[in-house]
């Protein structure tokens, strides 16, 4: 743990890895909830809607 | 001193009390059916949808855990086994309260949640995120270890780069601390609160039609 991380270099970009792998999972997840089905979903209607 | 010609909001008219002004418009722009809902719209069948009520999830774990560090101390956050645990469960809840905190963002910006008179809304919310983030400097430099002074004296260049330094001494720990865990907090859970009462009064924004309809 008290060892630098290991830094992902590409050109002008540079980044650790750890943080590369949680941008990245963070993206994952993003489409996972835009595609993944809701349960219910389609059940509810226009209360509260403007 | 006036007479209370008004009290009760039984005189016709404009009532004089402030009381009852403002209780007459808690009860047109915040119902009780909007702010405690039990049915939403179709199109809030979506994953995307629960983004914010994690984020809330998480600031709740961060505040409970911070409040326990905050009795506590540091000597008993560092060297005790509970006391690790509460550290480490404050420093991750924090970790998911930014990572849900940037999936809500990026949602609402997709789905242009600024939308029908939401725009304060959306501002509140940006300005949530930048005491956030002040937020967990300052916890960066409360740690009260080695970490948290190296941190400190590299921010302090760049405190007094920005020309902030005058303002903010990131070596006076109790000014930090005091900062991490009562001003930027307090802020943080009041804007939090408003954030939330604006989406309810207003509903969910529509999603974007296709067709260029919704506005």
């Amino acid at each position: 743990m008290d060892t630098p991380a290991t830094y992902f270099h590409w050109g002008f970009i540079l980044i650790s890895v750890p943080n590369l792998i949680v941008i990245g999972g963070m993206i994952v997840l993003f489409a996972i909830a835009l595609i993944a089905p809701f349960p219910h979903a389609g059940e509810g209607d226009d209360v509260g809607a403007k | 001193m006036s007479a209370p010609s008004s009290v009760g909001g039984s005189t016709p008219g404009k009532p004089e009390s402030w009381t009852v002004r403002l209780r007459q418009g808690i009860d047109r722009h915040l119902p009780m059916d909007h702010l405690l809902p039990d049915r939403q719209p179709y199109y809030v069948g979506s994953w995307v949808y629960v983004f914010g009520v994690v984020t809330i999830a998480a600031l709740f774990w961060v505040i409970l855990s911070g409040v326990v560090l905050s009795f506590m101390g540091p000597q008993w956050w560092h060297d005790s086994h509970l006391g690790k645990f509460f550290n480490s469960l404050h420093f991750w809840s924090v970790q998911l309260f930014f990572i849900f905190m940037v999936l809500h963002l990026w949602g609402q910006y997709f789905m242009a949640g600024w939308r029908s008179g939401r725009a304060a809304t959306w501002m509140i919310g940006v300005v949530i995120f930048g005491i956030s983030i002040l937020t967990a400097f300052t916890g960066y430099l409360s740690q009260q270890n080695f970490d948290g002074q190296f941190i400190a004296l590299n921010a302090k260049d760049a405190m007094n780069g920005a020309g902030a330094g005058a303002f903010f001494n990131v070596l006076n720990f109790g000014q930090m601390y005091g900062l991490h865990m009562m001003l930027l907090p307090i802020g943080v859970t009041i804007l939090v609160v408003a954030h939330i009462v604006m989406v309810r009064s207003r509903g969910v924004v529509k999603p974007i039609d296709p067709e260029g309809g919704a506005r």
